[in-house]
């Protein structure tokens, strides 16, 4: 009868086309349709901050120069990567995040919680040569950053595309996006108040590349690298128990 | 093009003019930006493909007598296109892979470092090797297995050509830092919507081909290039949903954020594997393993079986990747169960390979040829137990950003999808080609021995090295603190990727023997005494009656 039916089937060109629509359909209806409907795919987080323009401006070199390749930001449920990197992750902390960028690879260790960890100083030192703060490290030099200078007039662009798909940055964040980033990375520049009013007052204003009155692409990067992780505060604040109980003997 | 007819002549101008058009539209608009870059390349790309249609624009017409052959050329510009893009992505492979261990090899330019040529690679060997081998093969395998011509002379061109474009504007972004990150799908929103269009073309001229078959029934091989096709569409087109920053702009940003985004690219990236690297392969593999080994595939209820199974399993078991992350737990779940299952029908497929030599053992021993398919279907039997394996919850915690993962989708890459795309390939070159046989079996003998080590030392290299580093992260001393610092656990792996960058060479230097081999069976073989057998059914046989094969 089966075969009797394939046989059917197999001399049919649409339907056997049809036949494959409908059978490679199901699993990723059933897995990611109701991603987007159930609440508790991602948490609450009402202390949740937007990237700055200049935070934006270094995810974009991160993504651009492939950093995720070799370094996740995404931390498990596991004891293991808990005590190594800190609280794991939530779902809420990529809420924003036009792609993610939790990885699959750890060449070098995961980011997830980079935010706030080393000093300015340290992420440009690491990123001209990383072997010169850590010796053992294959990581490829960014040396060239330090000296590109970044374009700030299309940032309000970039802006507009997230908010078209889904971050809720206002018209007065798009229209002053290129004089934020300014201020951001120019600590006693005019412009600089105007960032943390915009985009509150845990934002962090300074010359990240220790050089003032430029914006390079450096200051973009060490940017970003200073708030992953600390977009929210919900991770450290959440002390329900994991889904997965870590095995201790892990 | 000596085959096109005028009026198939004119429509490939108009399109290319159309292409010039929009190349220097892209220039004007992204001069700023890299895609102005692109915008040059498409312009040039179409100019000259224009160029070479204008010289033979008022040549003679193409008489009918075409009509009682296959229609090969393109095939055999997509077979130059694989061996080229092989030994282009492999070479990017190989530098990657020395980069890891001696990392000054970028020689402080951003456009070599590790990040740029890492997709460089992947892209290279995927899409332009795996790709190109796939359209070859697949208007080789349908026309022989419908008994009919490709439906028409343009398109085939059009596949060929506007998927190699895709191709050439994917990887030459990469070396400018033009990436949406999304692995195995790198490529910027201009290059999406290129591939769809190409991809919606080749659709079509499969379908139609399909349509003149002049057998009842479809032959296993083209179920498999049927899917593919359909369902690489699928997985593209949701995966790649973004909006430009501006239509100036090669940037974009993808519609899905976070945990669905998250979701939603596995979803892509596992079926990427499962549609493009496993589903058009076994296509190959079922249309080439029988023809080489003399001998009628094992079992049709098996292949009926796992076709099906494949079809359907695979598209769940994405959710594996995201073990213990912040993707709900019954997806993770769902991920796994369906990943463990997809065991039965890779296995299916993978015996019914190997039992169809049953019987043909003393071909395998004679005929490297043969020895490189069957260890084809016995790496894709390893890598899908594998697959499956790592896909439960406890070993995925170790396994997962470990380098066994890259170790386990290498043994998929070269010692399934590399090594049935060549013994497919010295199956069908002196067939398309008209030659008696490949210009020498000694070398296919070195390539087929290069090949089966250099796989054997990359993967054991990997394997070695994701099993310590996981390891490592996770021993605990008896007070209960983290032994390892993570800096301990790469000093571990240096050892490892010289041993990985030296199986990728032998590789390497496999795929560049079997380009020599290939340029010298075109070159020099004597050509056959025409087969008549290797010819299309004239149409109206059959017509519209039962076909007598029933």
């Amino acid at each position: 009868m089966g075969e009797r039916l394939h046989g059917k089937l197999e001399r049919t060109a649409v339907g056997f086309m049809l036949a494959i629509v409908v059978a490679g359909s199901v699993g990723g209806i059933v897995e990611i349709a109701p991603l987007f409907t159930i609440h508790e795919t991602v948490e609450d987080a009402p202390d949740m901050r937007l990237y700055t323009p200049l935070e934006t401006a270094g995810r974009d070199i991160y993504v651009r120069e492939g950093c995720y390749a070799c370094h996740s930001q995404m931390i498990r449920t596991l004891r293991d990567e808990v005590e190594r990197y800190g609280p794991y992750s939530l779902a809420v902390e990529s809420k924003y995040d036009h792609p993610m960028l939790w990885g699959s690879k750890r060449t070098g260790p995961d980011l997830a919680r980079i935010g706030g960890k080393y000093s300015d100083l340290w992420h440009v030192a690491h990123l001209i040569n990383p072997r010169d703060v850590v010796p053992e490290s294959n990581m490829p030099s960014y040396r060239w950053l330090a000296t590109t200078q970044l374009e700030l007039s299309d940032l309000g662009g970039h802006l507009a595309a997230l908010r078209a798909v889904g971050v809720p940055y206002t018209d007065e964040m798009i229209a002053s996006a290129a004089a934020d980033a300014y201020g951001q990375s120019n600590p006693d520049s005019d412009q600089s108040s105007g960032v943390t009013e915009r985009y509150g007052d845990a934002t962090e204003v300074s010359a990240f590349d220790g050089v003032k009155n430029t914006v390079t692409e450096m200051d973009a990067l060490v940017a970003y690298l200073q708030v992953v992780g600390r977009l929210t505060k919900a991770a450290y604040e959440n002390t329900a128990a994991p889904e997965q109980m870590p095995d201790p003997n892990n | 093009m000596g085959q096109l007819t005028t009026g198939e002549r004119e429509f490939a101008s108009v399109i290319l003019v159309v292409l010039m058009i929009l190349g220097i539209a892209m220039a004007v608009a992204g001069r700023f930006d890299p895609m102005g870059v692109h915008g040059g390349m498409v312009f040039l790309y179409s100019g000259g493909l224009f160029w070479w249609i204008l010289t033979s624009f008022f040549g003679k017409e193409p008489d009918a007598v075409r009509f009682s052959s296959y229609y090969d050329d393109p095939i055999k510009v997509g077979v130059a296109l694989t061996l080229f893009w092989a030994v282009f992505g492999m070479f990017f492979g190989v530098w990657a892979a020395a980069q890891l261990a001696w990392p000054s090899l970028n020689f402080d330019t951003a456009w070599s470092s590790f990040g740029r040529i890492r997709p460089v690679h992947t892209t290279g060997v995927i899409f332009g090797f795996g790709g190109n081998a796939l359209i070859a093969t697949s208007f080789h395998v349908v026309q022989r297995t419908s008994r009919a011509r490709l439906a028409d002379q343009l398109s085939p061109w059009f596949v060929v050509f506007g998927y190699n474009l895709f191709c050439l504007i994917a990887v030459s972004g990469y070396f400018m830092g033009v990436t949406q990150s999304k692995e195995y799908a790198e490529a910027e929103w201009y290059a999406d919507i290129w591939l769809v269009v190409v991809w919606v073309a080749y659709f079509v001229l499969f379908v139609r081909t399909l349509a003149r078959r002049k057998e009842p029934h479809i032959y296993v091989a083209n179920w498999y290039y049927l899917a593919f096709i359909i369902v690489v569409a699928i997985l593209h087109i949701v995966n790649n949903l973004a909006v430009p920053a501006s239509f100036g702009h090669a940037k974009s940003y993808t519609v899905w954020s976070g945990v669905q985004d998250a979701m939603v690219q596995w979803w892509y990236g596992h079926n990427a594997v499962a549609f493009f690297l496993t589903a058009g392969f076994l296509g190959m593999l079922y249309y080439y393993l029988p023809i080489r080994a003399q001998r009628p595939i094992f079992s049709y209820r098996l292949s009926i079986l796992s076709f099906w199974g494949i079809t359907f399993f695979y598209m769940w078991a994405g959710s594996h990747h995201l073990h213990y992350t912040a993707l709900p737990l019954w997806v993770q779940n769902l991920g796994m169960t369906f990943s463990v299952m997809l065991l039965v029908p890779s296995w299916a497929s993978a015996g019914n390979a190997l039992l169809t030599l049953n019987g043909a053992w003393h071909r395998v021993r004679d005929d490297a040829t043969l020895r490189f398919i069957m260890m084809a279907a016995f790496f894709y039997g390893l890598s899908t137990f594998e697959g499956s394996f790592m896909a439960i919850r406890a070993v995925n915690s170790l396994s997962h950003y470990t380098d066994w993962t890259v170790g386990h989708v290498h043994a998929g890459a070269l010692g399934w999808v590399a090594m049935i795309t060549f013994g497919s390939f010295y199956t069908l070159v002196p067939s398309i080609w008209k030659r008696e046989r490949m210009y020498s079996s000694t070398l296919v003998e070195v390539h087929f021995w290069l090949a089966l080590i250099g796989t054997l030392i990359y993967v054991f290299a990997m394997w070695n090295s994701g099993i310590i580093q996981g390891l490592m992260w996770r021993t605990y001393s008896p007070d209960n603190t983290l032994v390892y610092s993570f800096v301990d656990s790469l000093l571990a792996m240096y050892p490892y990727y010289i041993a990985r960058a030296f199986g990728g060479l032998l590789f390497l230097l496999g795929a560049i023997v079997a380009s020599y081999n290939i340029w010298m069976t075109v070159r020099t073989v004597p050509a056959t005494v025409t087969a008549t057998s290797d010819a299309p059914l004239p149409s109206g046989i059959y017509g519209a009656a039962p076909s007598p094969a029933e």
